[in-house]
């Protein structure tokens, strides 16, 4: 595997057509994306932004081994995620996971569990801010 | 000396984003007891991992003087 396998995080918004745009492959027959925004809820109460804190110097590496693991695994071409870091506001985009391959079922796959991997690997962390006061860090129970 | 790194609810319970302590040649797991006692921490430690000098880490292992330390506590990424 030679393909573009790659982790970062970013303070900026992210450009996902800049992100797009590093997938191109003649070879591709296909890309899949996914975005995960910010949710105005939680649980049942109304969240009025976020904050992402990061470890970056693990974050990058775990998440860099991520991604390499996935063109590995998958059947797929290059694959790229890039996570925020610092206060977003409802809406954004928070995670970016694109995925190009020659045929659609790795790409899908592909997408779907590096994107489940770094939510359970990767040194980040949301806290959330309520409509009605005060926030929380959230740290799953598994 | 070691310096240790706190995140999320572990930084906000310390009231910094870092410190260090006079604790080479103890575990990550000695460490991180001395610490939840000082600073309440509320999070046990069977729910954290534990990285030295930006990798991931054994809790047991004896920290050299000089390493970087940091608890990670349960991630929300995503």
């Amino acid at each position: 595997m030679s393909g573009t396998a790659a982790f970062a995080l970013s303070e900026a918004p992210i450009d996902g057509d800049a992100l797009r745009a590093r997938l191109l492959d003649p070879a591709a027959g296909g890309f899949a994306c996914f975005e995960g925004w910010v949710r105005n809820s939680h649980a049942g109460r109304a969240v009025v932004a976020l904050d992402y804190q990061a470890y970056p110097a693990l974050a990058v590496r775990e998440g860099t081994r991520v991604v390499e693991e996935a063109l590995a695994r998958f059947e797929i071409l290059h694959a790229l995620c890039v996570h925020r870091t610092g206060a977003l506001a409802i809406g954004e985009t928070a995670v970016w996971v694109g995925v190009s391959a020659a045929h659609r079922d790795g790409a899908f796959q592909a997408c779907r569990w590096i994107l489940d991997v770094v939510k359970a690997r990767v040194p980040i962390w949301k806290n959330e801010h309520y409509r009605d006061g005060g926030s929380g860090w959230i740290h799953p129970e598994q | 000396m070691i310096r240790v790194l706190y995140f999320a609810s572990l930084r906000d319970q310390a009231g910094c984003e870092s410190e260090d302590v006079d604790a080479a040649g103890s575990s990550a797991a000695d460490l991180y007891a001395t610490l939840a006692t000082r600073h309440g921490f509320v999070l046990p430690r069977d729910r954290l991992r534990v990285a030295v000098d930006g990798e991931f880490a054994d809790w047991d292992a004896s920290l050299a003087d000089g390493v970087e330390l940091a608890f990670i506590p349960p991630v929300s990424g995503g």
